[in-house]
């Protein structure tokens, strides 16, 4: 069994040390610093730590003029009203100046749980992928979190990082390396791809695992960067294995299903399977037993792949 | 108090860029006419006496910055960048065109001077308060202004903002109010009634002011009393009238978001003993 770590806490370590390093990195929350983590670099740094209170509308219009002012913002809340509550703020007064900011939205996906569907965050990577001049990264685990997050502040321009609430394999080294728009081939196979994202790619490794003890060889191709997609991996993907699943804690609709076949669509066409929630909302519930039910479990990648080879 | 040449070469000014103004709005043919209007002297009193600005350096560190948080009065913000020198003023002739630097709203990557982007209404208050912080933290001495519309503090984020630069304690911060009590339905009042504003700004905290927005003196003075304010942003809140300074367009609802015929054109230039 890996080590487990929720990427919101890799996420306050990193900050915490670009703060030390950096003394133009600011933090702002809207009243949830002890669940984004964000506190640790407040309680460190008091006077660069912004505090909007439940204003995510404010929050993200203040950080974009923190960048105005020269500072390097990273703001934080759940994804649901980063993406949902302050899209317009993200829109106009980040993507659209093309704003150095980062707004790092945690509890993405339903393994927020037993808050329930209305804090379960399943469409934020379409509605940020859709945004011009957005960058859109969602680390794998731990280590890919404090590597993409460090990315996230060398690069000047506003990113989207989501990242979850519970802990969750470790797949990548400590001090692994990341780059925005590059994609990672964690398991070589010529059956068929695994293409993930976030949490999906731990459950796509032990997935690959047991298609191995079925003579079937299954490649894991991790996205950590939604936006801008590794075209050229996903593509030899295509070209090398003649079939996809991807897997991702998000609707199937617009995400990192849809970035997927959007490129082989035009690229190379072969048959895909997307794994997400099929166009529903989450609900209460152990992250555990939520993963189960909308079809997030290497069982239900494996059938995927099965299916998937079925229409080569 | 300024002096009296002073003032009277302030209103000069602002008699020319509500030239400027018209003449672009009609060569564009579409574009904000009456809160452009009502909010020019104020944008006078800012750009040509209070604000520290260099047009020469429009990056140089200790500016003041401006946010036009109603950034549809871009063509008052351009007439007034033009006449600093941020730009040619032969360029006001390509405002909203294809491939023009003068965009229908603000832009900070294609104006020199401009320094966010707005247009969506309620959103600049909020980058204005960020910019604030910032001057701040960078130990800078530069201060912050913004202006606002009357029926943009209907926004909810507006309010955030307003809580946000008193909790901050901004008082490098001062916020002109364009209230000429006219939004495109009609009336602030009765499309949606925020007042009394005063008292509003003041209950979060704010210094405030009340001036008459079209007597720079007033304007003027007001800003310096902003300056010496500590511990609390400040809100001038500017009455003003809708289209001043050309008769047929004041307090006319129905001059929003439309420009001057070639005919208006004419005899607004004659009101404003311009031929």
């Amino acid at each position: 069994m890996s080590e487990m770590i929720a990427t919101r806490d890799a996420y306050g370590k990193a900050l915490l040390e670009l703060g030390q390093e950096n003394p133009r990195v600011v933090a702002l929350d809207a009243d949830l610093s002890g669940s984004t983590k964000t506190g640790m670099f407040g309680k460190e740094f008091p006077e660069r730590f912004f505090n909007a209170g439940i204003a995510e509308a404010n929050m993200v219009g203040m950080a974009a003029g923190l960048a105005a002012g020269g500072m390097i913002p990273f703001a934080s809340t759940f994804a649901v009203f980063a993406a949902g509550r302050a899209f317009e703020q993200i829109r106009q007064s980040l993507a659209y100046p093309k704003m150095n900011v980062k707004v790092v939205a945690t509890h993405g996906g339903i393994t927020v749980g037993e808050d329930g569907g209305s804090h379960q965050s399943i469409e934020d990577l379409a509605i940020m992928r859709a945004l011009p001049n957005m960058t859109v990264l969602c680390p794998a685990d731990g280590p890919e979190t404090e590597a993409a997050v460090r990315a996230a502040a060398a690069y000047d321009g506003p990113v989207f990082i989501r990242l979850g609430r519970s802990k969750v394999p470790v797949v990548f080294t400590e001090g692994c390396d990341f780059a925005i728009g590059r994609g990672a081939t964690l398991r070589q196979g010529t059956d068929m791809t695994f293409i993930t994202t976030g949490l999906m790619t731990a459950q796509a490794l032990e997935a690959a695992a047991i298609l191995a003890e079925e003579n079937i060889s299954a490649r894991v191709v991790h996205l950590g960067s939604i936006k801008p997609l590794d075209v050229d991996l996903v593509l030899q993907a295509a070209r090398e294995t003649g079939a996809i699943v991807t897997a991702e804690e998000h609707s199937v609709i617009g995400g990192l299903g849809g970035a997927v076949c959007e490129v082989i669509c035009e690229g190379y066409p072969v048959p895909v399977e997307r794994v997400g929630l099929r166009d529903v909302f989450g609900q209460s519930g152990l992250a555990e037993e939520l993963l189960a039910h909308y079809g997030l479990t290497p069982a239900h990648l494996v059938e995927a792949a099965e299916r998937v080879m079925r229409r080569k | 108090m300024l002096k009296e040449e002073t003032v009277r070469a302030l209103e000069q000014t602002a008699r020319q860029l509500r030239v400027e103004i018209l003449k672009m709005l009609n060569t564009a043919k579409s574009g904000h006419t009456g809160g452009s209007l009502s909010a020019i002297d104020a944008l006078t009193a800012l750009y040509f006496h209070q604000m520290r600005h260099d047009p020469s350096n429009p990056k140089w560190e200790d500016r003041d910055r401006f946010v036009l948080s109603k950034g549809h009065a871009a063509p008052a913000l351009y007439a007034c960048l033009a006449e600093a020198g941020y730009f040619s003023r032969d360029d006001l002739k390509t405002l909203r065109r294809f491939g023009s630097h003068l965009q229908g709203h603000p832009d900070m990557n294609k104006t020199p001077g401009v320094e966010v982007c707005t247009g969506s209404l309620g959103q600049g208050l909020s980058q204005a308060v960020g910019l604030a912080i910032a001057s701040k933290l960078a130990g800078r001495s530069a201060r912050i202004y913004s202006l606002l519309g009357d029926g943009e503090v209907q926004e909810g984020q507006i309010w955030e903002a307003t809580m946000a630069a008193a909790h901050f304690k901004l008082d490098n911060l001062c916020v002109i109010l364009d209230h000429n009590g006219l939004q495109i339905d009609g009336e602030v009042e009765k499309v949606m009634n925020v007042g009394p504003l005063g008292p509003k700004f003041l209950s979060f905290n704010w210094h405030v002011l009340e001036v008459d927005g079209h007597d720079i003196q007033a304007i003027c003075q007001a800003l310096e009393n902003a300056d010496e304010t500590e511990g609390r942003p400040t809100m001038i809140i500017a009455r003003t009238v809708k289209g001043k300074g050309v008769p047929f367009f004041e307090h006319k609802a129905s001059y929003h978001g439309v420009p001057p015929s070639d005919d208006e054109l004419t005899r607004a230039l004659e009101h404003l003993g311009h031929s």
